[in-house]
């Protein structure tokens, strides 16, 4: 669907109006995950590995059963076969079967009356443990004698001789290599790490369950996509999709990290056992051991550049660990590495290393954070080196409209350019700094993503319009889905509310993620009101007894035109809804999608900082965003999302890490030393909002939502490079380290 | 588990001697309950000491201050006359979780919770303060230095609870100061901490000092030689060099997901050193 050829001056997309879910959130009415509750509901609990990779002889429950108060145990024993190894990995993720893989990984769940003898009974059941090596590091995992985390994973495309724990290799690029680095005339190699990040959320997982004897199930739960868990959970269970509905209640954050299941099939295979309906809630500890992170990796990178600052060749060789299992955000990374930069000659290998970790969860725009670190702090080092302005190198190489990418596809309208000229001529890159300060600067990529997609609108006998959609709302997208359905039907934003409905209410909808939502829900919304107003049209048409093609809809009335215009009083929507009923029945739009087109977003983040040299201390002193949102359709949320991935990349870059002890078990399961920043971490979060439609946006529409996470770790990893005069090549820049490197 | 909230001291002591399984003491809850809910500790017995008459109380006494040991960190920073004297104490529990914590936290509770991380801490031993005890056999005073003895390890005998703590009374031109050191800038812990005391002399030399180094080793150190080093000067850069020093001397701390030796060893002597300058101006020593 392409960008309205009419040039247009909207009225709704572009306001700031008030938040629907606004008064619910701040006053704790709001219905989270946790919030659910229903008469005769037991409660959940489930019994973790204390072992990093175990295997598991056996399980007696007998004795847990036998406490008085419990209704059900369930283990591996109690799910079908997945459909394919992808379902079955994120099935075993859920509960553990022949071995348990990682530190938290759950191995049986009991359902009881009350939420103490759920407790109890879980200190009843006797695991018998094989306890075997462990490896929780991507450069132990690729050893010759590393433990195996699973056997037979091995990537089918992987050369001779690969490590069993190679689950992915992949590689991207054009162009002679060799040549373009013979042409360069200063080249550097560096090597890059970067630990894994939890999503972070403040809701833990929570969901209800509730199955009955004749089969059909009930689940309410928090997450970004239910149907997804829908399709999920039936195929663990063995049941039909449409005798499972799924509803997601609101949510405390995903972030990607509740794009798949952790503890719903476990909610409701006891529900079944019990024939009650069971309340499951993760407690912090469990969120951080159990679910998440994201990728942590080990990149090397070379690239070389002329004086003038032309980079010649570009390459990147990325590893990255995901946990247990088979992961492929390697080749998110490898596409993404060198998308900011128009290249002759590029390539980007990648490869997935298994861990005894647990199964990564997608984290805003997956494996791109970590690989644009590490070449962006690459180009500024080489800025450094050749004494040249960071901001000029990029414009000097910026892909741009025409851009064969570095991962295949030649871009076409694209915001790079505009972004990079925006934070050059702000006063913050102009701005003076003092001792100890400095500045750094990166750029952004994410693909974005489109999707199947179903949206209906009805109209209600008042002349107010109900919009239903799939999508739980992680980032504002009820507001922008009721604006752009109230500026195509020309009525008050107020006049429509959108709700999310339940799986059995809609069809198909992809999961929250891929910064989908605004942009594909959007457009099938806009088609779905054009649909809606066609309808109307013909009504109004049979009403006035004139051709359909007579009627335009124009600032949310019917009106004659052509040869009838001036013929009729125009018909408003209300009073088309007012006589619908008499005049052939109610009127709805309706439209379903796979949406294509969704547009790349790229963004320049800048950031100040100063360190204290005598701590390592890392102060953020001024932090701008530039980002390319194609159109803002609310504005507010726009900069929030450009704010709060800002936020989330400068924990990333200073602080935040999954510490592993040499007993492979995680060392900082909670937010006291899993250390998120803190409101008074951080300056205000200054944004600057780009307008390069998208062309496959009626409105010009582009996703948001993750390029903001990629810059920050770079940018500070740049701006702590300048302002202590050594550069660290590993995430966190935690004050012991960066107090090391200003030791040499 | 069973909860009692007595109405005396001597019915608390005598209740946390006749139990025979784990007796704990609820004051504020906020290391206690916490632990518990983690499933960390199960007592047999809850004594709530928060209705033992006067230990909500701040009374003055012989010009210093005697807390109640059931008196909330926040009640600290409200007292104009504590926060003249001791206005690094207050700092340092000001510094205890958040606001809503220090709501109910104490700063008994502090000392006897016994993490070598406690920020209270370093900044009652470096004021001296003095912990009354309370015990099956009546009352005894006791340094604060000696309650901690390792991490989550405290010397009070079976039956026994700190009732109140005495910040003493101090000569004019003396004041104290306490930092610690967090990635953060609040909602945090220790990795490395230092809380000074000082008195000076009509010149602004100093004729007192006691340094307190938390979050350096399994309890808080006393640091005697670093304050040596002060003493007879106005805190010059070679003095306050030599103290730092001294206390990076000291500190015997550990590597772990907080901090490593290393960077602890150096940061406390940056924080004794800065902690020392700020209790120096406030005593008005650089006027």
């Amino acid at each position: 669907m392409a960008l309205d050829d009419r040039k247009r001056a909207f009225k709704v997309v572009g306001t700031r109006v008030p938040r629907p879910d606004g008064i619910d959130k701040v006053t704790g009415r709001a219905l989270y995950g946790a919030d659910m509750s229903a008469p005769g509901m037991l409660h959940g609990a489930i019994l973790r590995s204390p072992h990093a990779h175990a295997r598991i002889r056996a399980i007696d429950t007998s004795r847990a059963e036998a406490l008085p108060g419990v209704k059900a145990v369930v283990t591996s024993a109690d799910f079908c076969r997945a459909k394919h190894s992808f379902n079955q990995d994120a099935l075993d993720h859920c509960m553990a079967r022949e071995k348990a893989l990682y530190d938290g990984h759950a191995v049986a769940a009991v359902a009881a009356t009350s939420k103490s003898a759920a407790r109890a009974a879980l200190e009843l059941i006797a695991v018998e443990y094989e306890v075997l090596p462990h490896v929780t590091e991507i450069e132990d995992a690729l050893k010759p004698d590393a433990p195996v985390v699973q056997e037979d994973r091995r990537a089918r495309n992987a050369p001779e001789g690969t490590h069993p724990n190679v689950t992915h290799v992949v590689s991207f690029g054009h162009g002679d290599l060799e040549a373009g680095f013979a042409r360069a005339d200063r080249v550097i190699e560096r090597s890059f790490r970067t630990a894994a990040t939890h999503q972070g959320y403040i809701e833990p997982h929570a969901c209800l369950a509730s199955v009955t004897p004749d089969g059909r199930g009930e689940l309410w739960c928090c997450t970004q996509g239910h149907y997804y868990v829908r399709e999920l959970c039936a195929d663990f269970l063995g049941m039909d999709t449409s005798q499972l509905r799924v509803t997601a209640s609101e949510i405390g954050g995903g972030f990607g990290g509740k794009t798949t299941v952790t503890i719903e099939p476990v909610a409701l295979a006891l529900s079944r056992k019990a024939g009650r309906p069971v309340k499951l809630v993760m407690s912090r500890d469990e969120v951080f051991r159990a679910s998440g992170p994201t990728v942590s990796s080990w990149s090397d990178i070379k690239i070389g550049m002329t004086r003038d600052g032309r980079i010649t060749a570009a390459q990147a060789m990325l590893r990255y660990q995901g946990g247990a299992f088979p992961c492929g955000t390697v080749e998110l990374g490898a596409m993404s590495a060198f998308a900011a930069y128009d290249l002759e000659a590029v390539r980007a290998d990648g490869i997935n290393v298994m861990t005894n970790r647990p199964r990564q969860a997608a984290y805003r725009a997956p494996g791109a954070p970590m690989a644009i670190y590490a070449v962006e702090s690459t180009v500024d080092e080489l800025c450094q080196e050749l004494g040249l302005d960071p901001l000029e190198v990029r414009l000097k190489n910026a892909a741009r409209k025409g851009t064969k990418s570095a991962y295949g596809p030649t871009f076409d309208d694209i915001g790079l350019v505009a972004t990079l000229e925006a934070a050059k001529a702000h006063p913050h890159y102009a701005a003076p700094l003092c001792p100890n300060q400095g500045r750094g600067l990166s750029c952004g990529f994410w693909f974005n993503f489109g999707g199947n997609t179903c949206v209906t609108l009805n109209l209600d006998a008042d002349g107010t319009v109900g919009v239903t959609e799939g999508n739980p709302d992680i980032g504002g997208s009820r507001a922008s889905i009721s604006m752009m359905a109230a500026e195509e039907l020309g009525i008050p934003y107020d006049k429509v509310r959108t709700i999310v409905a339940d799986t059995a209410s809609l069809g198909f909808n992809d999961v929250t993620d891929g910064s989908r939502v605004t942009f594909a829900v959007g457009l099938a919304t806009i088609e779905a009101a054009r649909d809606m107003i066609r309808k109307m049209c013909a009504r109004v048409a049979k009403i006035w007894d004139i051709d359909e093609e007579a009627v335009i809809w124009e600032d949310g009335c019917a009106r004659p035109a052509g040869p009838n215009a001036g013929d009729f009083e125009p018909m408003s929507i209300a009073e088309i809804a007012a006589i619908a009923n008499k005049t052939g029945g109610p009127i709805a739009g309706h439209h379903e999608v796979n949406a294509d087109g969704a547009g790349v977003s790229f963004g320049v983040h800048l950031v100040d900082v100063e360190v204290d040299p005598e701590t390592g201390h890392t102060k953020i002193l001024r932090y701008t965003v530039f980002q390319d949102a194609g159109k803002a359709v609310h504005p507010d949320y726009v900069e929030g999302q450009m704010q709060g991935g800002a936020v989330q990349g400068i924990g990333w870059a200073l602080n935040e890490e999954y510490i592993y002890g040499e007993d492979g078990r995680l060392q900082n399961p909670g937010f006291l030393d899993y250390r998120i920043p803190v409101a008074s971490d951080l300056p205000k979060i200054d944004t600057v909002i780009l307008e390069i439609p998208n062309p496959g946006h009626p409105y010009g529409v582009r996703g948001v939502g993750e390029t903001s996470i990629v810059p920050p770790l770079a940018a500070l990893s740049n701006a702590v490079a300048r302002a202590i005069g050594a550069r660290l090549h590993e995430l966190p820049m935690s004050p012991p380290r960066i107090l090391q490197a200003l030791k040499g | 588990m069973q909860f009692a909230a007595p109405r005396s001291a001597s019915e608390a002591a005598a209740l946390l001697q006749a139990e025979p399984g784990d007796a704990r003491v609820l004051a504020g809850g906020s290391d206690l309950l916490v632990q518990m809910k983690s499933g960390a500790l199960r007592p047999d017995l809850l004594v709530d000491i928060k209705r033992i008459p006067g230990l909500d109380a701040i009374t003055a006494e012989d010009g210093g201050f005697r807390l109640g040991a059931a008196v909330p960190g926040a009640r600290l920073g409200e007292h104009a006359g504590v926060r003249a004297l001791w206005p690094g104490v207050v700092e340092a529990v000001e510094l205890i979780g958040s606001t809503q914590v220090q709501g109910r936290a104490t700063v008994a509770g502090n000392l006897c919770n016994a993490s070598p991380a406690a920020d209270a801490v370093p900044a009652l031993v470096a004021a001296d303060a003095v912990a009354r005890v309370f015990g099956p056999r009546g009352e005894r005073d006791c340094p604060v230095s000696d309650i901690p003895v390792g991490p989550g390890r405290n010397s009070l005998a079976k039956g026994e609870f700190v009732a109140s703590i005495l910040l003493p009374a101090r000569p004019k031109r003396a004041a104290d100061a306490y930092l610690r050191f967090i990635p953060r800038t609040e909602m945090d812990i220790a990795v490395a901490s230092a809380g000074v005391s000082l008195v000076l002399d009509e010149d602004g030399r100093c004729t007192r000092a006691r340094i307190a180094l938390g979050a350096v080793g399994p309890k808080v150190l006393l640091a005697e030689e670093a304050a040596h080093c002060l003493i007879g000067t106005k805190l010059e850069d070679a003095a306050l060099a030599a103290m730092a020093e001294a206390c990076s001397a000291l500190a015997s701390p550990i590597d772990d997901k907080r901090g490593t030796v290393a960077f602890r060893k150096q940061v406390v002597g940056v924080l004794a050193k800065r902690a020392a300058k700020i209790a120096q101006d406030r005593a008005g020593g650089t006027k």
